[in-house]
């Protein structure tokens, strides 16, 4: 670490900041000065104040779509952490374990559909639950459960349910590869000394390995969180932009894209777009925050 | 799992989930991959059976690559995969450097600002981004991608690349700079080849977001001629919905040349996931 002359310094750090303030920090912070402007019949835009969040959050044309998409979102973020994340954990305690033959063939194969394409995954998953082609009713057959079967995807009440359990099934790889990760991570030594006191491996992982990884724990929840509110690729790809049936499976992403873009007959507006991300920064902000002065500040006192 | 079950049946447990979720991860893939090769009629008679010389078709394939461009797809999401991973290396190396080799006024500053950028998604700022790109005039091009998923890359490269700098012995720059050596040389022949373990962590970080992209290519660059291959084959499906074979095909393209490359490089993308602990 030494002082030099700035110019250097300035010249090995002028490229990437221009890249990333040009394309990635200005347009964030012009979104969020767009989201107080409103676009008037011809094109024009004016300071509003806070007419636009006023109208998105109580005027029942936007807010129910809004809401809607809020709390389906909500949803998408739950089935996540109730399915996603203690299956990765088990996953991942599984393979940690001493001696288990094949752990690095299981550990590369489970990964692999996170490295596919959110678009590819849902077009085949689309495949299989159509009743046209009927594999998942004849795979349902086979442990006599067919009458179970239904048009999951099409209908209502399970729409998003089954969706959200395509992204469980995409992406699971990645907490079980992080946990992983800080599971072989401990000291051998901790985990020996436990056995020696006669500790059964129940206890061992729930006394002293699931403690010691909590950082980790605490990571995946906020790496979920930033993900799941900002989904879109895999609704838009099984669904289109209208996150049917009925707005069933609208994220806070396709609505975004709605209210900017316009769908069918529905308008696009720049400044009611800029308003839907300014609140989605708001609450992927509010999800970091949590994280940084709660979680991880807690946690990092159990960390070795 | 209690102590008293015997270590076979425990084993035995431990290979008969991990197995289960294996075949569930890789079922849905397999089952694209080998009806794609089959004809329309084997395709609903028996989707769980392997193509025969009977039911062997290639006529899914020659459909997809008689209506819809899929190597120039390919070509495009190479381009902007190749030139974003390029120039967020460079930059990132560079910028990387700067912050963990300098003391200066703003370091701190800068590093947050910057470190804001690896849990704010890029994606919400997307309407100023599409006014920027309009007003550059480079709408339906290559560059606009590049550019915003180097924006995008940026942040995590530099936290990354951190790591790896200060993991370098002080002894080999200051030999060079007591040799006289200046500032610029020391970084690119000294430093820049020492960062080559990094490219894998770096890469899986950022180029399978970026290849998979839809939301991008879709807004800023929709054009034919501009296509990746993520945005090609979404619309390419959404068009021939009810013509399985062309659909099955166009999947398995897009998933055959990811599953290559993962059969190269699954070690070290798998050691730059869990950085370097899973040896």
């Amino acid at each position: 670490m030494r002082a030099r002359l700035p110019w250097q310094v300035l010249a090995f750090l002028l490229p990437a900041l221009l890249v990333y303030t040009t394309f990635s920090a200005l347009p964030l912070v012009d979104t969020l000065r767009l989201s107080l402007y409103s676009t008037d019949e011809a094109g024009r835009q004016h300071l509003a104040g806070f007419a636009n969040f006023h109208t998105l959050l109580s005027d029942p044309r936007w807010s129910a779509g809004f809401w809607n998409a809020m709390v389906n979102n909500l949803k998408f973020f739950g089935i996540h952490m109730l399915a996603q994340n203690p299956i990765g954990l088990l996953l991942a305690a599984l393979l940690s374990l001493r001696g288990v033959k094949g752990a690095a063939a299981y550990r590369t194969l489970i990964f692999l559909p996170t490295l596919l394409s959110v678009v590819i995954i849902g077009f085949i998953w689309q495949l299989i639950l159509s009743p046209l082609w009927g594999v998942a009713e004849r795979m349902l057959g086979w442990v006599g459960l067919s009458s179970w079967f239904g048009p999951w995807l099409g209908e209502e009440s399970s729409a998003l349910i089954t969706l959200s359990l395509v992204s469980v099934w995409q992406f699971v790889g990645i907490p079980m590869m992080l946990i992983y990760a800080a599971l072989i991570a401990i000291p051998e030594e901790i985990i020996e000394a436990a056995v020696v006191d006669g500790s059964s491996p129940w206890r061992i992982f729930w006394r002293i390995r699931l403690p010691l990884i909590l950082p980790t724990l605490g990571l995946v929840t906020i790496l979920t969180f930033v993900a799941n509110f900002n989904a879109f690729d895999l609704i838009y790809a099984v669904k289109g932009a209208v996150g049917g049936p009925n707005y069933s499976t609208d994220l806070l992403g396709t609505y975004f894209y709605r209210t900017f873009f316009g769908y069918q007959s529905q308008v696009g507006s720049p400044t009611m777009g800029a308003t839907v991300a300014t609140l989605m920064f708001l609450v992927i902000l509010c999800g970091v925050a949590v994280y940084f002065f709660a979680v991880q500040r807690r946690l990092q006192r159990f960390t070795f | 799992m209690r102590n008293n079950t015997s270590p076979a049946l425990r084993g035995g447990l431990v290979h008969a989930v991990l197995g289960a979720y294996t075949l569930l991860a890789l079922f849905p893939i397999g089952l694209v991959l080998i009806n794609a090769f089959k004809a329309r009629a084997a395709i609903f008679d028996d989707p769980l059976a392997l193509p025969t010389p009977g039911s062997w078709s290639l006529i899914g394939f020659e459909r997809v690559l008689s209506k819809s461009a899929v190597p120039m797809f390919f070509g495009n999401s190479i381009v902007v995969t190749a030139c974003s991973l390029a120039l967020i290396l460079l930059l990132g190396a560079m910028a990387a450097w700067a912050l963990t080799e300098y003391r200066f006024p703003g370091r701190r500053v800068l590093t947050l600002f910057l470190a804001f950028g690896i849990m704010v998604p890029i994606r919400l700022g997307t309407v100023s981004i599409l006014e920027l790109v309009v007003k550059l005039d480079l709408v339906n091009t290559l560059t606009a991608l590049v550019l915003v998923y180097t924006a995008q890359g940026l942040p995590l490269a530099v936290f990354i690349l951190s790591e790896f700098i200060a993991q370098i012995p002080p002894d080999l720059k200051d030999a060079a700079r007591c040799d006289g050596v200046d500032e610029f040389r020391i970084f690119f022949q000294v430093v820049l080849p020492l960062l080559r373990p990094a490219i894998a962590t770096v890469g899986v970080f950022t180029m399978v977001p970026i290849w998979n992209d839809l939301w991008f290519p879709l807004i800023l660059a929709p054009g034919e001629r501009t296509q990746t291959i993520t945005l090609g084959v979404q619309q390419f499906i959404g068009q021939y919905a009810t013509d399985w074979n062309a659909v099955l095909a166009a999947l398995a393209l897009a998933i055959v040349p990811v599953l290559l490359l993962y059969a190269l490089f699954s070690k070290q993308l798998i050691r730059g996931i869990t950085a370097g602990a899973v040896k």
